[in-house]
């Protein structure tokens, strides 16, 4: 198998690697946040404002993690820089 | 597909090209100007308004009520700059819906541009509302080892900053045209629709965040103005 194919096996089984492990952990944290966020809007309903805009502001920090894998997943399939160089290496 | 609107040139010179970023950055930046401009020349306070004002006054109302909840200090200095970052990335994610526009905040440097412009007032606003050394002074709180974690801190959160915008808009983009490939039909209108969601949503997290790191460099800051009144 030459070292181009290699690469592709490898880029896309990473970007799949790293979507689903990027997006699981963030999932499970944001479940927590909203549970607790939930129950605490159950036992102060008074404080729905302070509550919701503090759940936003650390689901925005938790979900950034799970951005990051999804632009590592991205430029793993659309703008790999080892495929582009072996590319030109073997067209030129 | 394209990964990035930097990359749709529509005119290359010798020194510098004109690309889509650009150009839809300066397009709506023209559109508020004169919009607003528009509006503020004949303002009324009787009870008979046109709309363009009541959107523009329920917009400045709700900006002064969300920073005044979010600092917890008076609003009006904090609305030039957040109030300009909410309303540019709301008009812009909101514009992604329409074909054939591209959302500059789906291009990293114009995220880039507006979280440095984050990281920047942090410092501002510090310096300006206790001094430049009460500000340093508030960087080795609560002990001098604690130096560099603060400012890889500064750094990183603006580096978050600014690829949240970025990943969640080019996503979005991203999703649809992969969509559009495969179900031409329906799919590609309801993740427009999550895509109007997505894009308010992040406009106003970027808003609030913005806030919320401008008022911690001014509180943190402030235990150290009140330690040394003590003394």
């Amino acid at each position: 198998m030459d070292s181009l194919a290699l690469i592709a096996i490898g880029s896309v089984c990473a970007a799949g690697v790293c979507m689903g492990l990027g997006a699981i952990g963030p999932a499970i944290g944001e479940g927590m946040a909203l549970a607790r966020a939930l129950s605490s809007i159950a036992q102060q309903p008074d404080e729905t404002n302070t509550i919701v805009k503090f759940l936003f502001v650390g689901m925005a920090m938790i979900e950034s993690t799970a951005i990051y894998s999804f632009v590592l997943a991205m430029i793993l399939l659309f703008a790999n820089p080892f495929w582009n160089y072996f590319l030109e290496k073997a067209g030129g | 597909m394209q990964f990035s609107p930097d990359h749709i040139i529509y005119y290359q010179g010798t020194f510098a090209s004109l690309n889509a970023t650009i150009m839809f950055t300066w397009g709506i930046i023209l559109f508020l100007a004169l919009f607003s401009w528009s509006v503020t020349r004949n303002l009324t306070s009787s009870t008979d308004f046109n709309f363009r004002q009541n959107i523009l006054e329920i917009l400045v109302d709700g900006l002064l009520n969300q920073i005044r909840e979010t600092t917890r200090q008076e609003p009006e200095r904090f609305l030039p700059l957040l109030g300009t970052l909410f309303i540019f990335i709301l008009v812009s994610n909101i514009l992604a819906v329409v074909p054939g526009f591209e959302p500059p905040t789906g291009s990293l440097s114009t995220t880039a541009a507006l979280a440095l412009c984050v990281f920047f007032a942090v410092p501002y606003y510090g310096i300006r509302a206790h001094g430049l050394k009460n500000y340093l002074v508030g960087y080795i709180r609560p002990n001098p080892f604690m130096l560099p974690f603060n400012v890889v801190g500064e750094l990183s959160r603006t580096f978050a900053l600014s690829v949240r915008l970025f990943g969640n808009i080019m996503s979005g983009s991203m999703m649809g045209s992969i969509l559009l490939i495969l179900a031409p039909l329906f799919f590609p209108i309801l993740m427009n629709l999550l895509g109007l969601l997505i894009g308010v949503v992040q406009a106003y997290i970027f808003v609030v965040l913005a806030a919320v790191f401008i008022a911690s460099g001014m509180e943190s800051h402030l235990e150290t103005t009140d330690l040394n009144n003590k003394e």
